[in-house]
């Protein structure tokens, strides 16, 4: 089968370093990775516990299928409680690190307690230790990475570190893996941080094993392939444009969040768009686009290389930053750019290379510096309290100067590091924070995308696209069209995703599969590399499971049915342009549904029946 | 007719899908630390390039062999190690200008890409041919059809 079966425990607080064997039984039942890790942590700590306290444990974890050639087969996901949200967080990643940690033997490394010194924990194999890293720490993600390169000797090592943002305490900080990966959302490199755990750095040679039928497995995970690579978005879209396919795709439909979700379209998509990144710009002769890579095991191949222009005010004095990096994905795009009004490419790219630089969630930064803005022309905040910088929706000067001094931790960006709702809160504007659960929205409005609004309020990590993406129906018809604009229906629709995503989280996959592949593709694969019958419809059963614990977590830390909700905004504000003119978000209408269907009582807690059912 | 493997780094995406297939062809592990072939990261480039043996027809690694432990498969032109042969000295190592005849650890022995015998499983898993197995003498026949077809009238294309 294939787990590895094996668990590397490591109390940060005494230094001991144990191996235990997988809980096989909790396997059967949450499959790996999102699910089994978070029934780990809700057995482990007390989910009323202080986020950043010792009490909280991050627990860095692999899917049975991640280091198999099943295609995207190289994920690894970081389960913590969030400092952000207070709820679960579960941040997922891909790069090569979820494979050399399986290559090394293990399923997952529990981290727990905090170091009374910075230290960073390397493992090769078998054999693992902590290393102090007071070098390391005031170091960028970057650097950090580089140094412990450097250190080993060793090219080959596969390195997740945090940047100065998560040491300074933003609350939104990432674990940034092979440089340009991230476990992004929810602030898990906060946690991290704060445990004074610079990085962990793997070397794993052993090889992933143990899957009782190869020949059947390489059989199912081919024709797994065959299907991403015969659909037109996995096939095509997405090696030419990345996730940037998108932006000219959601603005057209008017559910594009513009200037801090006063607006559902920017006049400027265009020019941040995945077409706009081909375009030959005058200052270099080069397109902001070099080509597209993959994770390991990846057959899409979604990831944008980048560079900015030279002769652009971000990097013309700069040359360490002249080269190749990580570009630009929608959400980024979206955050840094649209949200704030800003259509300058270079600009957002630049800011984008910050955030992978130090480790920081683009989304979440993005968002905040959005409301940031908006409090700014609100007159909440002024220069005094920036220090001069004029904060305007639109400038990419202003959003620049407030990606460094976030990432860095300097001056103003600590309170940019709070987050929008705190943020917001602070300066006297609740109301201007576009979160749900304390987390910042991604790219889709509620307002021109009914499900969406059901999947952002209900999410158990706060706002977020990634855990019941229903704009894959309503705009693009996957697996069926649904109309964005309409409420009927949409509650069993964002069911059966949060459902399916949370197998795909699960197992080792990346959900970008799930453009063309369903359940029927993915489990077979499951089926054929771990012991017993994977069939579709128990992923199901496992995928709601899994919902439902994570939910119970957010009960237990005190989260209840009444964060389900959305900003007033979204709520009251009707969209002024474009196919949603008109419309408010109808949450209303579709939460009491969502709730019966879930077997929740009106409050949004789990029945006994339910609890009964799933085995909880 | 030989054939040889032929890369092409632009069309690489760095999946590794290719190291994966090599190693499950020589171990039956998913194990991209012993693959004969290895994908290079450059960063500032913005490149990915896989790199293994080119099956030198004069093989350094070849005539170095202390105990003629590295033989010449006529079928597939491959320089394969005869395990059981040889002694591990590495002095192999040392001759081969590329780097790619290397030493385990694991089984005392040096490995090195055989061609799986003349059907490469690198070139199976490649996802963007950006590893094939091609006519050896006849290497640089889609560069020179990319060339032509740059030729053609604009009306033809």
């Amino acid at each position: 089968m294939a787990w590895t079966k094996n668990v590397l425990r490591v109390n940060l607080t005494n230094g001991s370093i144990t191996h235990e064997p997988l809980n096989m039984q909790w396997a059967n039942d949450y499959l790996g990775q999102r699910g089994l890790a978070t029934k780990y942590l809700s057995e482990e700590i007390d989910p009323k516990c202080d986020a950043l306290s010792p009490e909280n444990k991050l627990i860095m974890t692999t899917g049975p299928l991640t280091g198999t050639p099943a295609s995207t087969a190289g994920r690894y996901s970081v389960v913590t409680k969030s400092p952000l949200t207070g709820a679960i967080a579960c941040s997922n990643s891909g790069g090569y690190f979820g494979n050399e940690m399986k290559n090394a033997g293990w399923d997952m490394v529990i981290l727990e307690g905090k170091s009374a010194a910075p230290v960073y924990l390397y493992i090769e194999n078998d054999k693992a230790e902590l290393i102090p890293a007071d070098d390391l720490w005031g170091k960028s993600a970057w650097a950090a990475d580089e140094m412990i390169h450097t250190k080993h000797q060793d090219p080959l090592v596969r390195i997740a570190v945090v940047g100065r943002a998560a040491e300074k305490g933003c609350l939104y900080s990432a674990v940034v893996n092979d440089l340009h990966r991230a476990a992004g959302r929810s602030g898990v490199g906060t946690v991290m941080a704060s445990k004074n755990l610079k990085a962990v750095v793997l070397r794993g040679t052993k090889g992933v094993g143990g899957i009782s039928d190869p020949a059947r497995f390489l059989k199912v995970t081919e024709a797994g392939k065959k299907v991403l690579a015969d659909n037109e978005v996995t096939g095509q879209g997405l090696p030419a444009l990345g996730t940037q396919v998108l932006m000219n795709i959601i603005n057209e439909v008017g559910a594009l969040p513009t200037h801090n979700h006063r607006d559902v379209q920017f006049d400027g998509a265009g020019k941040i768009s995945g077409e706009a990144m081909l375009e030959i710009r005058p200052g270099d002769g080069k397109a902001n686009l070099t080509t597209n890579g993959a994770c390991f095991s990846c057959t899409i191949a979604c990831q944008r290389i980048s560079t900015v222009d030279k002769t652009h005010f971000t990097v013309k004095d700069k040359p360490e930053y002249q080269g190749n990096s990580g570009g630009l994905e929608f959400e980024n795009a979206w955050s840094l750019g649209t949200d704030c009004g800003v259509d300058d490419l270079d600009a957002v790219t630049f800011s984008n290379f910050l955030c992978n630089e130090d480790a920081v969630d683009p989304i979440s930064l993005g968002a905040t510096i959005a409301a940031a803005m908006e409090l700014f022309e609100e007159g909440a905040i002024t220069v005094e309290d920036t220090g001069g910088m004029e904060l305007k929706f639109g400038s990419a000067e202003a959003l620049v100067w407030a990606t460094e001094v976030t990432v860095r931790g300097e001056g103003f960006g600590k309170d940019l590091g709070l987050g929008s709702k705190r943020l917001c809160e602070k300066y006297g504007r609740p109301e201007l924070s576009m979160t749900v659960k304390n987390q910042e929205f991604p790219a889709y409005d509620p307002r021109g995308m009914q499900g969406m609004g059901l999947a952002y309020a209900t999410s158990n990590r706060g706002a977020c696209h990634l855990r019941g993406y229903t704009a894959a129906s309503e705009i693009m018809g996957i697996p069926e069209k649904t109309d964005p604009l309409v409420t009927d229906g949409k509650p069993g629709l964002v069911k059966a995703f949060q459902d399916a995503t949370a197998v795909v989280d699960s197992a080792g996959l990346c959900v970008f599969t799930t453009f063309a592949w369903t359940l029927e593709d993915i489990a077979p694969q499951i089926d054929a590399a771990c012991e017993g019958d994977w069939s579709a419809e128990r992923c199901l059963e496992v995928g709601e499971r899994i919902w439902n614990m994570e939910r119970e977590f957010n009960l237990a830390a005190g989260l209840t049915g009444k964060d389900d909700t959305l900003p007033k905004r979204l709520l009251k504000d009707a969209a002024k342009t474009g196919p949603a003119k008109g419309r408010t978000n109808d949450l209303h209408q579709m939460l009491p549904e969502y709730y019966a269907l879930r077997g929740w009582t009106p409050d949004g807690i789990p029945t006994d029946a339910t609890r009964s059912r799933l085995g909880l | 007719m030989l054939k040889s493997l032929q890369i092409e780094p632009e069309k690489c995406t760095g999946c590794l899908q290719c190291e994966v297939a090599c190693s499950y062809q020589a171990t039956s592990l998913f194990n991209p630390s012993i693959s004969r072939i290895k994908i290079f990261t450059f960063h500032e480039e913005g490149r990915f390039v896989p790199y293994t043996c080119t099956q030198c027809n004069e093989a350094w690694c070849l005539h170095a062999c202390p105990v003629e432990a590295i033989v010449v498969n006529e079928a597939t032109g491959a320089k394969e190690v005869i395990d059981d042969i040889c002694v591990g000295c590495k002095v192999c190592t040392i001759a081969c200008p590329f780097g790619t005849v290397n030493y385990s650890q694991n089984t005392g022995t040096v490995y090195k890409c055989d061609l799986c015998g003349g059907d490469p499983e690198c070139a199976k898993a490649c996802p963007t041919q950006a590893i094939t197995y091609v006519d050896s003498d006849h290497g640089g026949l889609e560069r020179m059809r990319a060339h032509a077809e740059q030729n053609l009238p604009q009306d033809a294309q």
